[in-house]
């Protein structure tokens, strides 16, 4: 029995999108990784497609379709070889806050340009001293008449040059409990006193553009606030499941990817007395324990995206799927280049670019050691 | 047993602590490897205080030390800063093939120009689509009656395109009985005609130095261009592998000692809930394990460097050292990157180019799957 249920719907959806990168993705991505961004013409081209914002609900702009379409866009995109175009955070991770906890008016003027790609989101959580220890955040807000102020630096933000609307995580200065002292801002592009910084130089990434970002007496409507005021880590926490899911989700398939390139390369590359690699025995084995390993993902994945849609409570187990799909990433990347060898460590191979890209896995949204703090302190431990 | 250096060997070791501290820079490290340049300055400087060739004789510009010696050199620059000591360690990559199967002549034509940082050197073995088999080389050399004509494609060979000289694998002899005795290795000129390299472009480590697909074109070469014996290339590149693998685990040791350091350094720093990192007891496991692990690479490699230098080679060692030595590496550097968190997938914090340095170390010269053939091979034999 499927665990989860494509229809022809979602499947003619998922022909229409690979056939989009295939024609307008793929073609650039070189040059996207050379730029170190990707144009704004691209994500226009993904919302004109309907490829964006596929979950958000229809009567403020999206598509309304279900969170299978999500995971297809992650899946073709992970296709891409690229992560310069990241839509799943736009669009399952960023826009999702604006959908739950914007007023009317917020959802009314921001989720229609979210949809169409003219509007591109970043979320501002982590900074300098404030990584694993988001209650450590130094930016503040205050509100001053209608109006928001916002003071504070940001930085490691995904879309970050990019971003025509930044969700800011801040901080009531006057609160003393400081679990009990976050609000969630929306800053728009071009608000005086919001400038970006440096675009950051990775080991991966290449194609995105991770910046920091400043906010210098930054002026805001006080209407921009998202939910209630000091409930900025509830709202976080609320939304972390499925956060935390799009990461294992995009896990899962850069190790399906990187499996099936291996595969290939050990079927095709042959020994001196013309036997395919994969008929090795020790490498054979090898290509099964991966393939098993994949697998077990795979149902680990679609049990969890099933549950989820089903509208269930699998923080706990969402946190261990980070932790543990973004692990698995490592341990299979680094096997596959083990396998294809020295010609693996030339950019040209483009397998290499998966190895680099993915190491940031189990670092990004919650570090692998606090999915594990999580797990423990959910598990009664 | 004596597991203490000597007192000339702490003086190199010292000495060339003292050389990273006066020449080693973050920004131009990190500024060269970007831009794909190499430390001209710097080497001259290593070369100067003989750092280059050590174990050369002195006769050719050496110090007529052993391979244990260019290990210590080797794993202090790697230590410092990973890029920048592979960038120097590997000028003269190939070059212990003439050291070890070079006639005078050739020792003093190739030797000194490679410790004095006048050229560089380039082992052109790799092909296309090879993988791991060296036995699969389709390159030839036809003899002639003047010398042979090289003939044949080697992919990105490390140095290819800056390189004065090749040391190249061709097949001589296609009816030997076994793959092994058909291969033979020379020595060429990079400049003859008929050579032309077409850059590999970027890669996961040493971007100072250059990469290209080395095309030989009916390259004419003198008698005096064969290296070693005909029929003996297959063995000589063996031989030189065993070398180089216990370098290259000095490489992995002083990578991982590295990477070590500015873990602790920045867990020693770095606060998050109320305490330095270096409080959280998860903290404490990751140094212990990383600590261990340094130890029984660091182990290994000199082993396997002091076995080399008593003149057993031990093929089978030099591989488990490398091995051994590379997957610490990897293992150290990796868990750096994840102790800076998102510092550490940025390329101003450095942890990451020594994970870069360390995979590289880790796949050349034969990923884990080739050491562990060489090690069988030693302890149960060839697999016919």
């Amino acid at each position: 029995m499927d665990i989860l249920h494509y229809t022809e719907a979602h499947e003619a959806f998922r022909k229409r999108l690979r056939e989009f990168c295939e024609k307008e993705i793929t073609p650039h991505v070189e040059e996207w990784e050379a730029n170190h961004i990707v144009p704004k013409s691209a994500w226009k081209a993904m919302g004109r497609e309907g490829f964006l914002c596929t979950n958000a609900p229809a009567a403020y702009g999206g598509h309304g379709l279900d969170f299978l379409y999500s995971v297809i866009v992650a899946e073709e995109l992970a296709r891409t070889n690229h992560t310069g175009l990241a839509a799943p955070l736009h669009s399952d991770i960023v826009v999702p806050y604006i959908v739950s906890y914007g007023s009317e008016e917020i959802k009314k003027k921001y989720i229609p340009g979210c949809t169409s790609g003219d509007i591109i989101t970043a979320v501002a959580m982590t900074e300098p001293d404030a990584g694993s220890d988001v209650a450590a955040m130094t930016t503040i807000a205050v509100e001053e008449g209608d109006e928001v102020v916002i003071n504070g630096s940001k930085t490691f933000i995904t879309n970050g040059i990019n971003a025509d609307l930044v969700v800011v995580a801040a901080k009531d200065p006057a609160a003393e409990n400081p679990h009990q002292a976050v609000s969630l801002y929306i800053v728009e592009d071009g608000t005086p006193g919001f400038t970006r910084g440096r675009h950051l130089e990775k080991m991966g990434f290449h194609s995105q553009d991770t910046a920091e970002l400043f906010f210098t007496n930054c002026r805001i409507p006080k209407g921009n606030i998202l939910g209630e005021k000091n409930s900025g880590f509830i709202m976080l926490m609320e939304k972390l499941q499925q956060e935390r899911l799009i990461c294992a989700v995009m896990a899962q398939f850069a190790v399906e990817i990187m499996v099936e390139a291996v595969v290939g390369y050990c079927k095709g590359t042959k020994d001196t007395t013309g036997k395919p690699y994969s008929k090795h025995q020790a490498v054979n084995f090898q290509l099964v324990e991966m393939m098993t390993d994949a697998h077990i993902g795979r149902v680990f994945m679609e049990k969890l995206v099933a549950d989820h849609m089903e509208g269930k409570n699998v923080v706990r187990e969402t946190c261990m799927a980070k932790y543990w799909h973004t692990d698995l990433t490592q341990k299979i990347s680094n096997q596959v280049l083990d396998l294809i060898g020295e010609e693996a460590t030339a950019e040209r191979s483009l397998i290499l670019r998966g190895w680099r890209d993915l190491r940031v896995l189990p670092i990004f949204a919650g570090t692998n050691e606090i999915m594990k703090l999580v797990v423990g302190k959910m598990s009664g431990l | 047993m004596d597991f203490t250096l000597t007192k000339s060997q702490k003086e190199i070791q010292k000495a060339v602590r003292d050389f990273v501290k006066g020449e080693f820079d973050k920004d131009m490290g990190l500024d060269l490897e970007k831009e794909r340049a190499y430390p001209a300055e710097v080497l001259a400087a290593a070369c100067d205080l003989g750092f280059i060739g050590i174990h050369f004789p002195e006769k050719y510009a050496g110090a007529d030390l052993g391979l244990f010696e260019n290990c210590l050199i080797g794993e202090e620059l790697c230590r410092k800063d990973s890029t920048l000591g592979l960038a120097l360690m590997l000028t003269g990559y190939g070059a212990e093939c003439v050291l070890r199967f070079g006639n005078d002549a050739q020792k003093e034509k190739y030797l000194p120009v490679v410790a004095e940082g006048k050229a560089f050197s380039a082992a052109a073995f790799l092909e296309a689509g090879q993988g791991f088999d060296l036995r699969t080389v389709q390159a030839t050399a036809r003899k002639e009656a003047d010398g042979w004509v090289i003939s044949g494609a080697k992919t990105l060979v490390l140095n290819g395109g800056s390189a004065g000289f090749y040391v190249v694998l061709c097949r001589t002899d296609d009816a030997a009985p076994t793959p092994d005795g058909r291969l033979s290795m020379f020595v060429v000129d990079a400049d003859l005609p008929g050579i032309s390299c077409q850059d590999a472009g970027r890669r996961m480590s040493c971007n100072m130095l250059s990469a290209a697909d080395v095309t030989f074109d009916s390259v004419k070469v003198g008698a005096d261009a064969l290296l070693g014996t005909e029929g003996k290339g297959f063995a000589q590149v063996n031989a030189y592998f065993n070398e180089l693998r216990v370098v290259l685990a000095a490489l992995a040791v002083g990578i991982a000692q590295g990477a070590y350091e500015k873990a602790l350094d920045y867990i020693k720093q770095r606060e998050q809930f109320g305490k330095k990192l270096v409080e959280f007891h998860i903290t404490w496991h990751k140094v212990a394990d990383m600590a261990a692990r340094i130890e029984c690479a660091r182990t290994f490699a000199y082993r396997a460097a002091w076995t080399f230098d008593q003149g057993k080679l031990d093929a089978g060692l030099a591989a488990m050292a490398k091995m051994t030595a590379a997957k610490t590496a990897v293992a150290v550097a990796y868990e750096a990157i994840q102790l800076y968190g998102g510092y550490g997938f940025m390329t101003e914090y450095e942890v990451e180019h020594f994970y870069r340095d360390a995979k590289f170390i880790d796949l050349f010269c034969g990923a884990v799957g080739v050491q562990k053939d060489v090690i069988a091979g030693t302890i149960v034999g060839k697999i016919k």
